[in-house]
């Protein structure tokens, strides 16, 4: 039998917003303020600046997220590598995450594009954590956003 | 085929019922009156979300005697723990979060 090999899939998420992109890019490019709607980071809006995404740690992931600044062109597109950190860099996520703002009436087009994600990141994740806990943990999660 | 995923989140998104859905998938198999005595609710109430949790596909039941043994069933959701789907909701609720700020944002 040969082995196939599945493409690596992208998650897309796009919102219109009432806010102008100049306003919303300094939302993207600000650290303390990438801290409020994101996470805890040293971003520099530098091509070439190595940063850090942290969040609490769980068990099989350590919380840290490497990542690169790719490109900068203020104030339509951001693009930053986005991945596993430490001991699981090896086979761990290797991501692009790729922002686009549109100017819109009234406001603008936020695009956020994660791509790279391969079969085998989703396995590892499967793996993480051991089960129900956190598969619970992030159905409550997602459950809560529910109306 | 297995229940949609608005579905499965519907029938999750009572606390009651996902704490006793919880309580079966880390517990392992269990009694009505087991789950009644730590739901905080009526035999009748959590019988009612058995039921609803087994028409979701989520618990699976067992006859023994007078007593019917109520399990938890991982596989009804996959749906649910699909690594995309999931990334897709963290996205979804860092935009919501991102929204709020600019909000609060001056010009």
């Amino acid at each position: 039998m040969t082995e196939t090999i599945a493409p690596a899939r992208s998650i897309v998420v796009e919102r219109t917003m009432p806010h102008s992109p100049e306003k919303i890019w300094r939302a993207l490019t600000s650290a303390p303020l990438v801290a409020e709607w994101l996470m805890q980071n040293d971003f520099a809006p530098t091509v070439g600046h190595r940063f850090h995404f942290r969040s609490t740690p769980m068990q099989g992931w350590n919380g840290v997220t490497d990542c690169e600044v790719l490109e900068v062109q203020p104030p339509t597109r951001l693009i930053y590598s986005w991945n596993a950190s430490g001991e699981q860099a090896a086979d761990g996520l290797k991501t692009i995450v790729t922002w686009t703002l549109t100017p819109v009436a009234g406001g603008a087009l936020v695009r956020m594009e994660q791509a790279g994600f391969r079969p085998e990141d989703e396995m590892g994740f499967r793996a993480m954590g051991g089960g129900w806990p956190r598969i619970l943990g992030r159905l409550e999660d997602v459950t809560a956003n529910l109306t | 085929m297995p229940a949609a995923p608005d579905a499965l989140f519907k029938t999750l998104a009572d606390p009651t019922r996902r704490a006793i859905f919880e309580r079966l998938a880390v517990g392992g198999e269990q009694t009505v009156h087991a789950l009644t005595d730590n739901a905080g609710v009526s035999q009748p109430a959590v019988s009612k979300h058995l039921a609803l949790l087994k028409g979701a596909g989520l618990v699976r039941d067992r006859r023994e005697g007078r007593e019917t043994h109520y399990s938890a069933d991982p596989t009804a959701l996959r749906p649910l723990i699909d690594w995309m789907s999931l990334m897709g909701a963290f996205w979804e609720g860092r935009f919501d979060a991102l929204e709020n700020l600019l909000d609060r944002m001056d010009q």
